[in-house]
């Protein structure tokens, strides 16, 4: 049972197989038993989810369930979640109990979904291998001495060694689509604005981008119609149309134009996950996809310009952390400035307090010109990067990450060894584009993924082209030894 | 040595909006605290801002009404600093692209002279909360009612050299934004209030001296006594060889003095750069042109058309067009009376001295327009004197009721029954045996002033209820038919 698909659980339910609290209830049972080799759930929602699972069951009894009706699945501890902990990882909101629902929460307790639990992160989302989490790194379940990547490291362990059969997780510089490449399930970061950022707790405003971690690319299309959408709580959503995202995903992909950048195959790639990426690149000419190479000739400007725009925005968006109102607060603060340095001292990471203090820096009086303007510029080339190239082809490919997932503890010193980990996921984030990373391989028994980006909006398209991929291959269906 | 004050004001007006710029909390005054501080006020994570576009209309109501550049793209940027009633640790404001630039306003100074100052910017920007220090010992308390009430805040050029000058410009204003029914200029409850930059030069001087900033001041007065006094400190200073120091200043209104809040070398850095949650404000032709045709009369237009329409004396018209709601009264008094000058009259004296007295705001008044106008139908048709209507105002005051009513009640109804008139006057002129002897041998022309005094004494017998007109009418021929 808990290698069935979203698709395939939804089937099940709807032919009465077994119900959503047997379900819900089974997948709670393994959580019990096999997390603690994980770490992937930071809190688990037993009583919550049975309740959500019973209701579900009646609304499959009735007749009035949705396509989601009564499918598990684990929010990402970032989105809030009314009356239960949102701790994003940090020990500044271990106390927090959020009063409100993330709208994201709001669209899966509509559409009938029932939340296990919230899933380990990196602390306010920041880091790429999970290690930063408050408490404690989540484990890839392909080798538990590795990272599953980050920030939704949790999500995608959770969903590798299956004790959630999809969750939500969060893209500000890769996010999504490097832990689900790192623990070989599928990711998809929307372009900005299509999912409502309202009660997902911002890291960096202009970049962060909710979105589905799952199994499969037909999954992730199940996922994406319940979470997409304009939300009028959130200014930079956008209001367009939602079309349904399950129904292109069989489309042939007869004269699909692919464009390989060359700066994405450059010599510090990992040989062997170039290996791979080309083979994937092989199936979709079989599939009757043309490619060819381009050029994003700014690639290697994304890295410096992500950590001056996410650090400058995060500087701020992490201001309101004060220790006044919520969350943690020091000890016995003798005045107003011992409250403020020592809650936030001692309530925030060293990664997180990292990147307060370079954004402050790059927005300081008399050097916001030359950081904070001029990593505007650039992101501006890379979007004109991308529009270039995406006006000759339909879709770019590549590999998601350089490395294979590597070993808890290996980069934590060598935090820009750290940064580079995302420098081929990053760019889009600056360029607001969507983007997938699907499995295609395995390297010394660690997976690989396949990025494949679109153009603003083109999510259906992407669904379509890994979903044949899919069906061409079955990397996306291996699971970890023992799992 | 001559000195020369140079002065220019930030003042800040409270916009009317039902709702907080950037939530759909109540911007009303009074509440119990933090009852009017919702999710998104209290900067909860996750929570995002939505722009209120009411505010908008209204900032581009003021730009227009000031004759100012529109700006039709403007930014909100974050200004970043801690205080514990600064919920996000940022306020969100219009640092580099206003809504409002460059426009001016005319002022008219007490010796009839009219003066041209500059409006450098007008933006929006949120209200903080309050810190209340003195409630709970040990401890300070937070209200964040007012934490996001729309702010416009209107920048001068420091184009005027007194305070008299600068006492004018605020009153100006003051005059326009209440007309435009944008601020209800209630600036005991800090709806309105003015920061006041400072400085002396000698006269003849290019160079601007070094200013201090007197914050918060929310009254005419006070604005005045702040400058006249923070003139005399700085050419006092200057003249004892000393140098003003560059700070922000408060004035102590019970001792009417300035005094030191901090300097400018301990001033923050704000770190300002644009929201990423709220996207640019973009307006074009036709959405000013709608603005400017729901504009209302402007004080100066409606000064002049007091002048043209009513016969009113330039006094007298700039002051009832300098509050809306004054010049609104007087006009439905005007008319109800049909005699403007009458209205005029009464609205700037009987009624404008209850209010001084009472400290009644015109919006306030006890007696409504309507009321005040059907009184003074009744001494147009002479159903009383000017004397009885002033009793009849003071009880309507009071104790409410229309004109009518009170007269009744009362029985101040005016004598004009010419029989009952003559009968007093015989008994007048009976009783005054030595006045009568007097008046019959005046000079002719000396004798109609003389008849003063029986019509004192007949308008004192019929408790001032006798027809003014009548009286003399029958008082001279009765007298001249005794010479």
């Amino acid at each position: 049972m808990f290698d069935k698909t979203l698709a395939e659980l939804a089937q099940g339910l709807k032919s009465g197989d077994f119900s959503s609290v047997e379900l819900t209830q089974a997948y709670l049972n393994r959580i019990k038993a096999e997390d603690e080799k994980y770490n992937s759930y930071i809190t688990v929602t037993e009583e919550q989810a049975l309740a959500q699972a019973k209701a579900a069951d009646e609304a499959i009894a009735a007749g009035t369930a949705g396509a989601f009706t009564g499918l598990p699945f684990a929010h990402k501890d970032i989105f809030c979640t009314q009356g239960v902990r949102t701790s994003c990882a940090s020990k500044m909101l271990d106390n927090f109990i959020s009063p409100y629902n993330a709208t994201v929460v709001e669209k899966f307790n509509a559409a009938g979904g029932v939340m296990l639990g919230k899933t380990n992160m990196d602390e306010f989302a920041m880091g790429s291998s999970n290690e930063s989490s408050f408490y404690g790194a989540a484990k890839n379940p392909w080798n538990t001495e590795c990272v599953p990547g980050g920030s939704s490291g949790g999500s995608a362990a959770a969903v590798a060694a299956q004790l959630a059969p999809a969750a939500t997780g969060t893209d500000t510089g890769g996010s999504i689509r490097q832990p689900a490449a790192l623990c070989g399930i599928t990711g998809l970061k929307p372009t900005y604005g299509r999912v409502s950022r309202f009660g997902m707790i911002a890291f960096a405003s202009s970049l962060d981008q909710g979105g589905p971690m799952t199994k499969t690319a037909e999954d992730a299309a199940m996922m994406l119609n319940v979470m997409a959408g304009f939300d009028k709580h959130d200014s930079t959503s956008v209001d367009r149309a939602v079309p349904d995202y399950t129904a292109d995903l069989n489309k042939p992909l007869d004269g699909l134009k692919i464009g390989l950048p060359k700066e994405f195959f450059m010599d510090d790639l990992d040989s062997e996950i170039a290996e791979r990426t080309q083979a994937a690149i092989k199936e979709f000419e079989k599939l009757g996809a043309t490619v060819k190479e381009v050029s994003l000739p700014n690639t290697a400007l994304s890295i410096p310009a992500y950590y001056i725009i996410a650090p400058a925005e995060a500087s701020s968006n992490l201001s309101r952390f004060d220790g006044v109102r919520y969350g943690y607060r020091c000890e016995n603060p003798v005045d107003l400035e011992d409250l403020y340095k020592r809650s936030r001292g001692e309530g925030f990471g060293a990664e997180v307090k990292r990147r307060i203090m370079i954004g402050a820096y790059a927005l300081s009086e008399g050097f916001y010109d030359a950081y904070y303007n001029k990593a505007q510029q650039i992101r501006r080339l890379i979007r004109d990067d991308f529009a270039k190239v995406l006006s000759e082809v339909d879709v770019i490919m590549g590999p998601t990450t350089p490395h294979p997932a590597f070993k808890i503890g290996e980069k934590t010193s060598d935090p820009v060894a750290m940064y580079m980990e995302d420098i081929f996921t990053i760019s889009l984030n600056l360029a607001g584009l969507p983007g997938m990373s699907v499995p295609c391989g395995t390297v010394n028994g660690l997976p690989t993924g396949l990025q494949i980006i679109g153009d603003y909006f083109a999510e259906q398209k992407l669904l379509n082209v890994a979903h044949q991929f899919q069906l061409a291959t079955d990397w996306h269906t291996q699971s970890p030894q023992g799992i | 040595m001559e000195w020369e004050a140079v002065i220019g004001l930030e003042i800040h007006a409270q916009l009317a909006t039902k709702s907080k710029i950037f939530s759909g909390a109540s911007t009303a005054f009074g509440a119990e605290p933090n009852t009017q501080a919702c999710a998104v006020d209290l900067a909860l994570p996750g929570t995002l801002p939505v722009f209120n576009e009411e505010a908008l209309r209204m900032a581009v109501k003021f730009g227009l009404a000031v004759d100012a550049e529109i700006g039709r793209k403007s930014v909100f940027d974050r200004k970043n600093y801690f205080y514990p009633d600064l919920p996000k640790g940022y306020q969100t404001s219009q640092l580099f692209h206003p809504i409002v630039g460059v426009g001016h306003i005319d002022i008219t100074l007490e010796d009839g002279s009219e003066k041209r100052i500059g409006v450098t910017r007008a933006h929006l920007e949120e209200d903080a909360g309050k810190s209340i220090h003195d409630e709970f010992p040990g401890m300070s308390g937070i209200d964040l009612n007012r934490a996001g009430t729309p702010l416009l805040e209107i920048v001068s050029e420091p184009d005027m050299r007194s305070a008299e000058e600068a006492v004018a410009y605020v009153r100006k204003i003051h005059s326009i934004v209440t007309s435009l029914g944008i601020c209800d200029g209630n600036m005991a409850e800090g709806s309105f209030r003015c920061d006041c930059n400072v400085s002396v030069r000698l006269k003849g001087e290019e160079e601007f001296g070094t200013r201090t900033e007197t914050k918060n001041i929310n009254s005419f007065r006070f604005i005045e006594k702040a400058i006249i006094g923070e003139i005399e400190r700085q050419i006092d200073l200057l003249e004892d060889g000393g140098r003003v120091v560059q700070e922000t200043r408060l004035y102590d209104a019970d001792k009417d003095e300035t005094r030191s809040m901090r300097s400018k070398e301990e001033a923050n850095d704000y770190r300002y750069f644009p929201c990423p949650d709220l996207l640019p404000i973009e307006i074009d032709d036709s959405y000013i042109d709608a603005v400017r045709d729901s504009l209302p009369e402007l004080p100066d237009a409606r000064k002049a058309r007091f002048i043209e329409e009513y016969k009113l004396s330039d006094y007298d018209a700039m002051v009832l067009s300098g509050d809306r709601n004054l010049a609104d009264y007087f006009e439905t008094v005007a008319k109800a009376a049909n005699d403007a000058k009458l209205a005029a009259n009464w609205v700037m004296g009987e009624l404008s001295k209850l209010l001084n007295q009472n400290d009644t705001d015109i919006k306030d008044s006890p007696v409504s327009a309507e009321q005040l106008g059907g009184l003074l139908e009744r001494i147009k048709d002479n159903t009383i004197s000017g004397k009885i209507a002033k009793q009849v105002f003071e009880v309507m005051w009071n104790e409410g009721g229309t004109a009518d009513e009170i007269i009744e009640a009362k029985g101040l109804k005016q004598v004009t029954d010419s029989g009952a008139i003559e009968k007093i006057v015989d008994d007048v002129i009976a009783n005054s045996g030595p006045q009568v002897e007097q008046y019959i041998n005046a000079e002719p022309d000396k004798r109609g002033k003389m008849i003063g005094f029986f019509m004192g004494q007949v308008m004192k017998a019929s408790q001032g209820k006798a027809n003014p007109g009548q009286v003399q009418g029958v008082l001279k021929k009765k007298l001249d038919a005794l010479v």
